[in-house]
């Protein structure tokens, strides 16, 4: 192997940025991809394969991806929540692959919820 | 470019982790994501030692910063079902603080967590310390890139005096001086040495590079070309780990000729003791690599001047050498900003004894004592009463519950008869007795003496054939005072740090526990009910709640009980076990 110089440092440091951002905080956006016995059955894999497809392609390393549970309305599954913080979050329900795209590009890269595929925007209620 | 995962799976394989079948975690974990073909979005790293040991073994996921912990294999298909493809954390397995009802989920959150500071163990737990890109990605090789292609020699032992480093191997030197003194020293040919002690083999096995980079600038420092890293034998995982990093650093080009382009040349050779405790000592621990027996040698000439093989020698061990790389990066001023008026930075301890949260702890100094036992370590074990913290291991001393609030510095803590230096923090509760405890601390350095001097050899001898004398009952008035004198005695002509230091459990433990001394050689009693011959094996009447729980727990049925009823030992069956005195809550067996 070729000797490292001093730039090769911090090409590497910058390779490997995605990965500390991911250990250390630093995420703009998080997209939760609902996983229910309902999401899984409607193609989330499919959906969530395509999120993870679409950041690598962005080389988009602030973008943090997690799974949850049924949200409750099985008929519109696949579902995929987008937050930002300081914005209430937004449901997508019902996605295909090209839908997801979309979302992606306009709402998770450049901040624009796509409304026409969205269900709704805020928290549920949360009774004590 | 790596591949993208959006979740990466931290496994602590420190030593301690690893004993707990954390390799075999990770192969669960592998073979469980690929069932779930998440293997592409998911990734398993196995990190160095995070620290909380008591828990282990240990996990922390990120992005969601979740501590897992005690988990066993056939726990990981559950977890990875409820967590990464549904996104539930598991709350089985999150930490939950002693006498709580809630857990605390993010690791970041969690006590033992919360009051640390890291820099020395800045990479614990965030890199795989098997990939020396996960260690450049955060900044590693940067200072020694700093150090190597802008600053000379003069202005890296400025910085480092600066900042106020003290070595944290011994007695807390000024690092930046022991280079510019081995700096000024002429010749062509100097060596850089770093030692690994018992907490120092953590910081190797999470972080090795840290300790190379650092020897690395200190070998710029005092114009060194050749390095050993001097590790005991049953440290395998660290030896491996660290063989295995300078591997990759000579590979990559970051040791070995014209590093970084510098036109500097600097290799490093690791080369493993046997594990004899006296070649902690520098001198000795010289010779050792010489070939010869481990003895120290008397100095001076100090190793400053004639060291290894009579060249120029600086050794530290691997806590100070890694914080080196902080100090070239972010600046003196930055070092300084943290610790005591004397004692700069933080300080790496290995937690352990009589308390709740056992492990691998930084703090920053001057922290008091009482945040380290009690907020970090979550307090004393089945909430016994708190005697002493033994601080320094061995060759340390102890400090008694009332001065609890002592700030954890170099000064403060020396005052007390005890040691920072090397690390150890034993927590000691009332069921300890100190005259035992300062007999096996004896014993220890009679077994680990060299023998070169007198004083230690026999001195130690001496010592321990005292305290057997009083710990069984045959103390002899005036035993005191002669074990403080020899001790005394001891430290001040003994010939290298190994023999001045040995008897601070001694002399501490009778500072502040004299009283636990005259009990035993005047009243023929073992307060704390650990030295058997002084035992008894009666029930105090007035003491006893009449409970029953020594009888169900004597093994030769001894105890003679019936509910409501005082209990019996009969002597004729007693064996002496002690069982009745674990099992007692209320110290009713005299």
């Amino acid at each position: 192997m070729a000797k490292l110089t001093v730039s090769d440092l911090k090409k590497i440091k910058e390779e490997y940025h995605a990965e500390k951002v991911l250990r250390e905080g630093g995420l703009r956006v998080r997209i939760t991809v609902h996983m229910g016995t309902c999401g899984i059955a409607a193609g989330a894999r499919g959906i969530m394969s395509t999120v993870m497809a679409e950041i690598a392609k962005a080389g988009a390393d602030d973008v943090s991806v997690t799974t949850s549970g049924c949200a409750g309305l099985c008929s519109n599954e696949p579902m995929a929540t987008v937050e930002t913080p300081g914005q209430p979050p937004v449901k997508y329900i019902s996605l295909t692959d090209d839908k997801m795209k979309a979302i992606f590009a306009e709402h998770v890269l450049k901040g624009k919820p796509v409304a026409e595929y969205a269900l709704v925007t805020g928290h549920e209620n949360e009774t004590t | 470019m790596e591949t993208t995962y959006r979740s990466n799976i931290m496994i602590c394989a420190g030593t301690g982790c690893v004993s707990n079948g954390s390799l075999k975690i990770s192969e669960a974990f592998e073979a469980e994501l690929t069932k779930h073909n998440l293997q592409d979005e998911i990734k398993v790293v196995l990190t160095g030692c995070n620290g909380f040991c008591a828990k282990g073994p240990v996990i922390v996921v990120y992005p969601d910063d979740i501590f897992y912990q005690q988990v066993k294999p056939e726990d990981v298909p559950n977890l990875v079902e409820e967590h990464f493809v549904k996104g539930r954390p598991v709350e089985k397995f999150l930490y939950k603080p002693p006498m709580k009802k809630d857990a605390i989920p993010t690791m970041s959150e969690i006590p033992f967590f919360k009051h640390q500071v890291l820099r020395v163990l800045r990479n614990r737990s965030r890199i795989d310390p098997a990939k020396i890109e996960d260690y450049i990605a955060r900044d590693g090789y940067a200072a020694a890139a700093k150090a190597l292609t802008e600053l000379s020699p003069e202005q890296i032992v400025n910085e480092i005096k600066r900042a106020g480093l003290r070595g944290r191997g011994g007695a807390g030197f000024s690092t930046g001086l022991k280079w510019e003194i081995t700096a000024q020293v002429p010749g062509d040919v100097k060596y850089i040495i770093c030692n690994v002690k018992f907490m120092d083999r953590n910081i190797i096995e999470a972080d090795p590079h840290s300790v190379i980079e650092g020897m690395l600038i200190g070998a710029k420092a005092i114009n060194a070309h050749y390095g050993y890293v001097y590790v005991r034998d049953d440290y395998p995982l660290a030896v491996r780990r660290l063989r295995l990093a300078i591997d990759q650093a000579k590979e990559q080009g970051l040791l070995g000729k014209d590093i970084l382009g510098s036109g500097f040349e600097f290799d490093i050779e690791v080369y493993q003791g046997s594990g004899t405790f006296v070649c902690g000592e520098e001198t000795a621990l010289m010779e050792s690599i010489e070939g010869k027996r481990g003895m120290p040698r008397v100095k001076p000439p100090f190793p400053a001047v004639k060291g290894l093989w009579q060249k120029p020698t600086v050794l530290n061990n691997a806590e100070t050498f890694a914080n080196v790389p902080l100090i070239i990066q972010k600046g003196a001023d930055w070092y300084s900003s943290l610790g005591t008026e004397k004692s700069k930075g933080t300080k790496v301890f290995s937690l352990s004894g009589a308390v709740n949260n056992s492990g691998l702890v930084e703090v920053p100094m001057g922290i008091p004592l009482r945040t380290i036992v009690y907020d970090i370590g979550g307090g004393v074990k089945n909430n016994r009463k708190l005697k002493a913290v033994q601080l320094g291991g061995s060759a340390g001393g102890c400090v008694p519950a009332s001065l609890l609030d002592t700030p954890v510095d170099f000064e403060s803590i020396t005052k007390t008869g005890a040691v920072v230096a090397a690390g150890g923090i034993e927590v000691i509760d009332e069921t300890s007795c100190m005259p035992a405890m300062a007999k096996f601390f004896i014993e220890f350095m009679e077994d680990e003496s060299c023998g070169k001097c007198i004083p230690c050899r026999v001195g130690s001898e001496t010592l321990r054939s005292i305290l057997t004398r009083i710990t069984n009952g045959e103390g002899r008035e005036g035993d005191i005072d002669l074990l403080v004198k020899l001790s005394e005695q001891i430290k001040d002509t003994s010939l290298c740090g190994f023999g001045q230091t040995s008897v601070n459990p001694v002399l501490t433990s009778i500072k502040y526990f004299r009283d636990e001394y005259e009990a035993h050689i005047k009243e023929h009693k073992c307060p704390a009910r650990v030295c058997t011959p002084l035992i008894e094996f009666k029930v105090n009447e007035e003491k006893c709640k009449k409970c029953g729980l020594c009888f169900k727990g004597c093994p030769v049925g001894a105890i003679v009980w019936e509910k409501g009823k005082v209990a019996y030992i009969d002597q004729d069956k007693c064996t002496k076990c002690k069982s009745c005195i674990k099992n007692c809550r209320f110290w009713a067996i005299d």
